[in-house]
């Protein structure tokens, strides 16, 4: 009897020990409250969209409907339209803004600049400008009677129907973005260019190398994986675009700047189709697998990929 | 003759930063000034770029629109509450991902980077679903909670509390120091500036946190600055000065904030961003 009980005693000390904070437990409570919230918020909702995504959405209720809404995706000329537009701000605003800000990254980073700190906050500000604040300010300098096609007239040039032609409501959207997202690369390939060791460039200086020939064989490759850091960075971002079209044209003229984000949007909170805007989730999805996939490949082993 | 191509490098790379300068700020001085004119005035051929007078009249009216002081306190209880909620989150949570080994922890935190990458849109509806079974839709909850483990932020204070030294843990503990009083009282008060630095990011980040809110607030009492004054461009005669005025109110607080902790902000974000 009295041994039983000293048995029961020790097992329930045992017990209790097991779960006491120590240093081997202490680290399961303390990610406890991230794993929680992932789980419920993340994990959860991430299988469900794919879930969804194979049932549509009537009168308030789920109906698994199979790959109908995949299905429908592939003869949905809006969603090719949003695909075709992602495709076109990735292929030529990505790209345009990565050497603009790489060029002010290095005009800043030379040593005979001052008030270099001023100049880096100056171009961080439009990163950190509220969406729709700044959304607003581009739809009335971009606006038919706006201030750039003011600057256009002072130079003799006819204005420009910035969000009105399907070409040139691309471009806008185009030239929001630049302002918006070159200074934050900016930033972040200025802190790459400082990390490039002087020695480097003292040692292609002895061997008469030309600043140009330097900038290509140096500064370049030594800057490969920032400068695929925050290409990877801005590709993802574009994927998600969704601020931009929405204020400044919402979607258009006839859908010609609709983004995957926006058609999303449109899709699941204005017509309420759910499980088709969970297929165009899941599409989404892929497509950044993808192309995360593409840049870290293209980066090497060496400079940071995979 | 090295002189003079110094010279010129000298005012290329001056004349490239400061275009760059021009353009970065002018929309920023352009919006202040279109907030003190009237909707007519901001039209105007050529446009007015002084400050005008009509300040006081798109204050009153903006504020006949949208009640002002009720959604710039949301907007702040809103990015206030989330940040502190999720650094304490992320601080405990990249604490134990740095400083301890446990079961797991290597896939675990590679799965939380992977979360990096997933698109926001991809979890929206079943998240929208799930805000609705709680009854959370029309209110701060819905806002502020499910975004509150944030994978960078873990990620950030993973990276920043490596530095800190086992030999210091391992001293409190002989000490006999308690695990969350080792955490709370000796390496969370060495976190400072990282902390400042995540905590400048997440109020920025729910500021303007538009799209998530703009769907889970349609109440006008619950909304955001942000998802008010798109609500304002989206009515048929739109008056810009009161629009550009709520945009400037909407503008100011995070311009106030970076322009004060900016040396920690863009040190700290880089920290983090960057191998090194």
């Amino acid at each position: 009897m009295d041994i039983s009980m000293t048995r029961t005693k020790e097992r329930r000390s045992n017990l209790s020990s097991k779960f006491k904070l120590n240093k081997r437990t202490a680290p399961y409570y303390f990610i406890a409250p991230a794993v929680i919230l992932f789980v419920l918020f993340t994990l959860y909702p991430f299988f469900r969209t794919i879930l969804l995504s194979f049932y549509s959405y009537e009168r308030g209720r789920y109906i698994y409907s199979g790959i109908s809404n995949y299905q429908r995706l592939f003869s949905d000329a809006i969603f090719f339209k949003a695909l075709s537009n992602t495709f076109t701000y990735l292929l030529i605003q990505v790209p345009l803004m990565s050497t603009l800000s790489l060029i002010l990254a290095v005009a800043l980073n030379s040593k005979i600049i001052k008030w270099k700190s001023q100049f880096r906050v100056a171009f961080f500000l439009p990163s950190v400008t509220e969406m729709i604040a700044y959304s607003i300010i581009f739809s009335l300098f971009l606006s038919d009677k706006g201030l750039l096609n003011y600057l256009l007239s002072i130079l003799g040039i006819e204005s420009i129907p910035w969000l009105i032609h399907p070409f040139w409501a691309k471009v806008s959207i185009m030239v929001a973005l630049t302002w918006r997202w070159t200074g934050y690369n900016m930033i972040i390939m200025l802190a790459g260019l400082q990390g490039i060791s002087d020695t480097l460039y003292e040692a292609a200086e002895i061997d008469g190398a030309s600043r140009f020939q330097q900038f290509l064989h140096i500064t370049i490759p030594q800057m490969k994986p920032i400068i695929l850091f925050s290409m990877l960075m801005s590709t993802i971002g574009t994927i998600n675009l969704f601020s931009e079209p929405f204020i400044l044209t919402k979607g258009g003229p006839s859908n010609s700047t609709i983004s995957l984000g926006l058609y999303l949007y449109n899709q699941g909170f204005m017509n309420l189709n759910f499980g088709y805007a969970s297929a165009i989730s899941v599409v989404l999805l892929i497509i950044t697998a993808i192309m995360s996939f593409i840049q870290m490949k293209a980066g090497g082993k060496d400079n940071g990929g995979l | 003759m090295v002189d003079s191509k110094n010279k010129i490098k000298t005012v290329l790379s001056y004349s490239i930063i400061i275009i760059g300068v021009i353009v970065s700020l002018f929309p920023f001085y352009w919006m202040f000034i279109g907030a003190t004119n009237s909707s007519a005035d901001i039209f105007s051929f050529p446009p007015k770029m002084i400050p005008g007078k009509s300040f006081m009249k798109n204050l009153t009216a903006l504020n006949e629109q949208i009640d002002l002081q009720k959604v710039i306190f949301n907007s702040f209880f809103v990015a206030i509450t989330y940040t502190i909620f999720t650094l304490t989150i992320s601080s405990i949570a990249g604490y134990a991902f740095a400083k301890f080994e446990f079961k797991g922890r290597n896939y675990l935190f590679g799965a939380i980077l992977l979360t990096m990458m997933l698109p926001g849109q991809a979890t929206m509806i079943p998240l929208f679903d799930i805000m609705k079974t709680f009854g959370w839709l029309n209110s701060y909850k819905a806002v502020i909670i499910p975004g509150i483990a944030n994978a960078f932020g873990i990620f950030l204070m993973r990276q920043n509390m490596l530095k800190v030294p086992d030999s210091l843990i391992e001293a409190a503990r002989i000490d006999g120091c308690g695990e969350f009083a080792i955490f709370y009282k000796i390496v969370l008060p060495t976190m400072r500036p990282s902390i400042a630095a995540l905590g400048i990011y997440m109020f920025m980040f729910q500021w303007g946190n538009f799209m998530w809110q703009l769907i889970v607030l349609n109440d006008s009492s619950m909304k955001t600055l942000p998802v008010a004054l798109s609500s304002l461009v989206g009515l048929s005669r739109v008056d810009y000065g009161q629009v550009l005025l709520g945009a400037s109110l909407s503008t100011l607080p995070v311009i106030a904030i970076f322009l004060i902790l900016q040396k920690q902000f863009i040190s700290g974000i880089l920290g983090g961003a960057l191998k090194e």
